[in-house]
């Protein structure tokens, strides 16, 4: 006598998450879906043609500039991120293990206030840091350390590097400090007793049991960098374009909606695939905790 | 232990001194009297800021990205307590798939969500506004305001709306006297958030918006021109100093919430 | 002599009336067709391991959950279409569930917001429920601020200054300490004789069920393995398994040799042959392998060498190991002949209260034991 099916709880539950989820339905996946249906079309002048075609992917996986471009994204990306998440662990670090329970709270605002504030003026500011005539250039040949400006740092891949670290440094913070926070402080203290080094305990107990938060954030790092459309933009001055850049590019300026969709499809497949492998990998670690 | 701790000390405090310095470079631009945004400074000037005040276009974008975020915030966070609740009251089958495609913006690259939403957009024929950045924008801030009153929602004991239902009040009546003024922190936070986020969102603004100016989109017309950036300047720092007020804000609320509930104060922002 | 508090409850009224009730979560079948009577003015007791469904019936007496099939009917009243709101029960939450955000005063009065009395008569009724669980004076307190054993205070007058028929508390005294709990083992049963109302209280702590209740339904995987007083279920269980769950018992094997008459032969090892009659003859469980024979360690007495006793049995004995608990002393012994039903000598274990002039016996000593075939239980 079972009422339904579904139990009244499940019935209140769906009905409180349909407003969202349908919103996101219709906002979201409705337009991934186009998206993915215009990449398997053809384009005509000034409109689609709907004739099934493979065409789009064919020339995204063939093209030099199209290669070019998909292996600067990956390339800075996996940059960007290895940067940001070895900068990040040892505050992570310091918070979670050096300060004072009262004043985490303190510091994790502090790290998170700058991330709140307006990205493309940060990403101007260090453009104004980085560049020719900039702060750090200036100073150097004010200082008389350097005759000649540094140029490694601008207006190419070095400085949409830093441009990036610095942009998503908290999200590389807070997954690591809540995976070692969640570190029982007597585990380490066991490893100590037993004989272990610092150094020992840190290798063996404190790195592996905060992996799963490592690797939670190289992908929260990872993902929104290679779809980053203002740093290139703005910092190499649309003389680097990374994938964001190609799509747009495509979409609006050169109207091909069809191959701009391929790109985009193709760009979060292989999101995708590097979040699947991370999430593959954080799943042994996960095992090996519990 | 001591030692190792100092050399963790400092690098912490060099690592702040990196995530600040743009921030700290801002307000000194600002107050320049020089044109040209380099070292050595000229002199001080509130120019830039009247400059600032003075500019029709500027106010045009501002009033754009007011109606915006303030839209956006409530948007969000209405659909975040839905989803909120939801996921922290009930248990039904496929929860952790619907939750998880709803905070799929939050991972998703912004270049994609706007290309996509352009798209759909333009071929079913709407006129490009800024309703239709409000759109986009709600989809993004709703993950945060999601996060945010998750922790919230979470955090209260499912009993306690039980009680007060047990003790004569309606479902709903039980939801505003109990639950409500728990979560009431919470729900301030998300507002806050998502309007920070909002007001702060380019890349939607830019492809969504047609030709309405808002704050972002107009910032980054004007750093084409090298003339324009003192003001710009001027601009980013009332908006930092803004955007500083209203986290501020929102942490103190996170923390009296967290306070009144009896829990301790710590915890991350996200 | 005037009649005792069982008598009044026996002529009392239904007060709650379960019958048939069966609750399904998906496949999981948490009530498996629960029948009870529940009197008015009684301490009940609903005892089980944690999983039992003791909660669950609980919270559809409460009216938080809906049931799959049955009926529940509170004071003669069917409750299917009445929501927990609008039923005659209130209840006392494991977490005791005191709001945050509100006074102590504003926690117990939350109740009376649709009562159209006047504010002063509130406040009189607030003052008086305070007084009546000792928290007199600390209306303005802040919830939040108060320990565990004040928040359970308020929980109570919370509760039960709607003056409901029924007080459901769910494992009231489950996040107290020890000696917290105990005072407030007693202070409850003096307060629901004070108010008379019909309390059903749920725990997985038998001591505290045998403590607190008139009677106590034992609960396994949704169904009540027996519904008795504290007495005859401790000392009668109707099955191997309530027997394991309240109290230690020792279990034998044994080898039935006759029956007439509802009385049973029995030879248990070490024991010897005895006849039990039928009211002291239970169920065994399922996966036993054979009948066995149970008794409490306390229904045996350890008899010092020259000592007599007044016991109808004796058994000789060795004692294996001795566990001193101060007021008690466990003593693991092996009977003699203890092996003769399947060559396994099992250890009994035998409490004896340690009272001036007994001294405490020593490992390895031989003993006598006395007992009655009074105390044995058969399971088969």
């Amino acid at each position: 006598m079972a009422k339904g099916g579904l139990d009244a709880q499940a019935r209140q539950g769906y009905t409180l998450i349909a407003p969202p989820f349908l919103y996101a339905l219709l906002i979201l996946a409705a337009p991934l879906l186009t998206i993915l249906a215009y990449s398997f079309l053809t384009d005509g002048y000034l409109e689609v043609v709907r004739d099934f075609t493979w065409a789009n992917y064919a020339q995204v996986w063939t093209d030099p500039i199209v290669r070019t471009v998909m292996l600067r994204s990956l390339t800075v990306s996996a940059l960007v991120t290895l940067v940001t998440v070895l900068l990040a662990f040892p505050v992570a670090y310091y918070v979670s293990f050096m300060v004072r329970p009262e004043k985490k709270a303190t510091w994790l605002f502090l790290i998170t206030i700058p991330f709140w504030t307006s990205y493309l003026i940060r990403v101007f500011l260090w453009k104004v840091i980085l560049g020719y005539n900039g702060v750090i250039n200036s100073s150097l040949t004010g200082l008389g350390i350097i005759d000649e400006p540094l140029t490694f740092i601008l207006y190419n891949v070095n400085s949409i590097v830093i441009t990036l670290a610095h942009a998503y440094a908290p999200f590389a913070i807070l997954p690591i400090f809540v995976a070692l926070e969640k570190i029982d402080r007597s585990l380490l203290e066991a490893g100590r007793d037993l004989g272990e080094s610092r150094a020992m305990t840190f290798w063996r107990v404190t790195l592996p049991l905060a992996m799963p938060g490592v690797l939670a954030a190289v992908l929260i790092v990872f993902i929104p960098t290679i779809g980053d459309y203002v740093t290139p933009e703005l910092i190499g001055g649309g003389k680097i374009p990374m994938i964001a850049n190609l799509i747009q590019v495509q979409m609006l300026a050169l109207d091909n909606r069809p191959l701009g969709s391929a790109l985009a499809v193709t760009a979060m497949a292989i999101v995708a695939l590097v979040s699947i492998v991370f999430l593959l990998i954080n799943r042994r670690f996960l095992k090996v905790r519990s | 232990m001591k030692g190792q701790g100092r050399g963790l000390q400092a690098y912490a405090l060099l690592y702040l001194l990196f995530l600040y310095a743009p921030i700290i470079l801002l307000p000194l631009f600002a107050f320049n009297s020089g044109t040209i945004i380099a070292f050595p400074l000229q002199g001080f000037t509130t120019d830039w800021f009247s400059q600032m005040w003075a500019n029709a276009t500027l106010r045009t974008a501002l009033t754009n990205s007011l109606i915006i975020a303030v839209s956006a915030a409530i948007l969000a966070t209405c659909l975040g307590i839905f989803a909120a609740r939801a996921s922290t009251r009930f248990e039904f089958p496929g929860k952790g798939g619907m939750m998880g495609f709803i905070l799929l913006p939050m991972v998703l690259p912004e270049i994609i969500v706007a290309m996509s939403l352009l798209v759909v957009l333009l071929g079913a024929g709407v006129q490009l506004s800024i309703l239709t950045v409000i759109v986009g924008h709600v989809l993004i801030c709703m993950p945060y305001a999601i996060a945010i009153l998750t922790t919230a929602f979470s955090s209260l004991d499912k009993s306690l709306e039980e009680a007060a239902y047990d003790l004569g009040e309606t479902r709903w009546s039980a939801f505003r006297l109990v639950t409500l003024p728990l979560v009431m922190p919470g729900i301030i936070s998300s507002l806050l958030i998502s309007f920070t986020i909002s007001l702060d969102e380019f890349i939607i603004a830019f492809f969504l918006a047609g030709n309405q100016p808002t704050l972002p989109t107009y910032i980054f017309s004007q750093l084409r021109f090298p003339k324009q950036i003192p003001m710009i300047m001027a601009l980013g720092t009332v908006l930092v100093a803004l955007s500083i007020v209203l986290l501020a804000l929102g942490e103190y609320f996170r923390r009296r919430g967290n306070a009144r509930m009896g829990g301790n104060p710590t915890g991350g922002f996200l | 002599m005037s009649e005792t508090r069982f008598d009044r409850l026996d002529a009392a009224k239904p007060m709650i009336e379960c019958r048939g009730v069966h609750k399904h979560y998906g496949d999981y079948h948490a009530l498996r067709g629960i029948d009870l009577t529940i009197r008015a003015g009684e301490f009940f007791s609903l005892l089980g391991p944690s999983g039992c469904g003791k909660t669950t019936l609980l919270r559809t007496i409460a009216g938080f959950e809906d049931i799959s099939d049955g009926v529940i009917l509170i004071d003669q009243k069917h409750m299917e279409e009445v929501p927990a709101n609008k039923r005659p029960t209130n209840m006392v939450f494991q977490s005791y569930a005191i709001f945050p955000h509100l006074t102590v005063a504003q926690n117990v009065a939350f109740g009376l917001r649709r009562d159209p009395r006047g504010k002063a008569e509130k406040a009189a009724l607030v003052e008086e429920a305070l007084a009546m669980v000792g928290l007199r004076g600390f209306g303005n307190r802040a919830a939040h601020a108060l320990s565990g054993g004040q928040r359970q205070r308020v929980a109570l007058a919370r509760a039960l200054i709607l003056k409901p028929k029924v007080l459901l508390l769910d494992e009231p005294l489950s996040a107290l300490d020890r000696k917290m709990r105990e005072q407030m083992q007693v202070e409850l049963i003096k307060l629901q004789r004070q108010v008379g109302i019909t309390f059903v209280l749920v725990t997985h702590d038998q001591e505290e069920a045998l403590v607190m209740s008139d009677r106590i339904a034992v609960m396994f995987e949704g169904e009540i393995a027996q519904l008795d007083g504290p007495e005859a279920l401790y000392a009668r269980p109707a099955n191997r398994r309530v027997a394991d769950f309240i109290g230690v018992m020792n279990f034998l094997p044994a080898r039935i040799l006759a029956e007439a008459e509802g009385t049973v032969t029995v030879e248990a090892p070490g024991l010897g042959v005895v006849d039990l009659p039928a009211r002291q003859v239970s169920r065994a469980n399922p996966d036993d392998e054979g009948p066995s024979i149970g008794f409490r360690p306390e229904t045996m007495t350890l008899v010092g060498a020259n000592q007599t006793h007044s016991q109808p049995r004796e058994t000789s004995a060795t004692i294996d190991e001795v566990v001193y608990y101060g007021d008690m002393t466990y003593y693991d012994l092996r009977l003699d002949g203890a092996a003769a039903i399947d060559g396994r000598a099992r250890p009994v274990r035998i409490s004896m209260r340690n009272v001036f002039g007994r001294d405490v016996q020593e490992v390895g000593t031989r003993t006598r034991l006395a007992w009655s075939p009074g105390s044995l239980v058969l399971f088969r």
